[in-house]
């Protein structure tokens, strides 16, 4: 197959490329729009809890709000290390 | 009563004292008694687009502060008598403005006057939040560009939440947008946004489309707004954003590209 169809394929217009971009980002914006204000302290608070237990990184937590007409959902996960030798 | 309308953007420079003065003007030009009012403490540049930076004397904060009265402050627009601007100063900065203060300008316009427009200044900051914190009616103004249209989404966020309309349960402001600074030519050759990717985006109702025009600067080089320039596309498609904003059927004319000569003989209109 020749490279260049490939990349032919693979190529899209500047404008359709910013609106797919903005179309996510936009999307993913309104979603925290409606979040606590409280939610990234809450999540800093967590981390620091869990850190005198376990040792996960710094990311390892994530929390999720959602809200949909008749109930408010808040979901933590935390990302354990790969093993933990004892 | 006053219809108080917002025009604003979130990110800068986008064309909000453009539209502004443009359909402050227009308003006033069908008859109806208008006030335009300079939210951009600390940067005025309406006075200038307006063309009467000369005739300023007292201004929105003299007003809030009780240096002056409205009426003192008020500048008469030398095209149209129904037409008045109320400068920002130029000398304080936003936090001169206060929520009280504000409502108490606007309320006693409201008595006088049947449509106030705020040119909000530019951020998501206390002026911006007074300029929209009364309005009745959101012109979200909006380049068909990435960062415009994304502050135009937050801008949309606030305008939901933090309003006197949100925070006293009344019906919601009502959002329209106005996307300018629009190259049909670079549109069809997908170098840009089109107005159906950003309505797809904003999902708002669409006041107008402003294309980008010479005639802009030369309207701001002489301190008038640019629909009085009424051979100009700007200027028309300013008049169109009048017109439909009064309830007026009136066709998009300006989001295709040009008709060369050949077209306009033999065009449909
Ligand atoms: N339709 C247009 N065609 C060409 N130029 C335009 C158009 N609209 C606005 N401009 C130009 O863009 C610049 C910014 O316009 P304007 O001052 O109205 O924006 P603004 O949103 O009020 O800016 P700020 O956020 O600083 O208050 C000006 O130089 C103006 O002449
Ligand atoms: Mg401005």
């Amino acid at each position: 197959m020749d490279l260049l169809d490939y990349f032919k394929i693979k190529k899209s217009t500047s404008a359709s490329l910013a609106k797919e971009r903005l179309q996510i980002l936009v999307a993913h914006e309104r979603t925290s729009r409606n979040q606590p204000s409280y939610l990234p302290q809450l999540q800093i608070e967590l981390l620091e809890v869990i850190r005198k237990y376990i040792n996960v990184d710094l990311d390892a937590i994530s929390v999720n709000f959602e809200q949909d007409d008749n109930q408010e959902t808040l979901e933590l996960n935390i990302v354990l290390p790969d093993y933990q030798p004892k | 009563m006053a219809r108080i309308i917002v025009v604003t953007s979130g990110k800068g420079g986008v064309g909000k004292t453009t539209t502004s003065a443009a359909i402050a003007m227009g308003l006033a030009k069908k008859g109806h008694k208008t006030a335009v009012i300079d939210f951009d403490v600390g940067l005025r540049n309406l006075d200038l687009i307006m063309g009467c930076e000369r005739r300023v004397i007292y201004d929105f904060i003299n007003v809030i502060n009780g240096e002056a009265s409205l009426n003192q402050a008020l500048i008469r627009d030398k095209n149209c008598n129904q037409l008045y601007i109320l400068p920002a100063s130029q000398t304080r900065d936003k936090d001169a403005l206060s929520q009280e203060g504000v409502g108490k300008v606007l309320e006693d316009l409201s008595k006088d006057f049947q449509y106030i427009i705020c040119d909000s200044p530019a951020g998501i900051e206390k002026g911006a939040q007074l300029a929209m914190y009364y309005a009745d009616d959101a012109f979200v103004v909006t380049n068909p560009e990435v960062s415009s249209v994304r502050d135009s989404d937050r801008m949309l966020g606030i305008l939901s939440s933090k309003s006197r309309r949100a925070e006293t349960n009344q019906e919601p402001i009502k959002e329209y947008l106005l996307l300018t600074r629009y190259s049909p030519e670079r549109v069809k050759l997908k170098e840009m946004l089109s107005v159906d990717d950003v309505q797809e985006i904003l999902s708002l109702h669409l006041l107008g489309v402003i294309p980008e025009s010479k005639s802009v600067l030369n309207a701001s080089n002489s301190g008038l707004p640019v629909i009085l320039d009424e051979k100009s596309d700007a200027g028309q498609a300013y008049m169109d954003v009048v017109a439909r904003y009064l309830g007026e059927e009136c066709p998009h004319r300006f989001i295709d590209e040009k008709k060369g000569l050949f077209g306009k003989l033999f065009g449909s209109r």
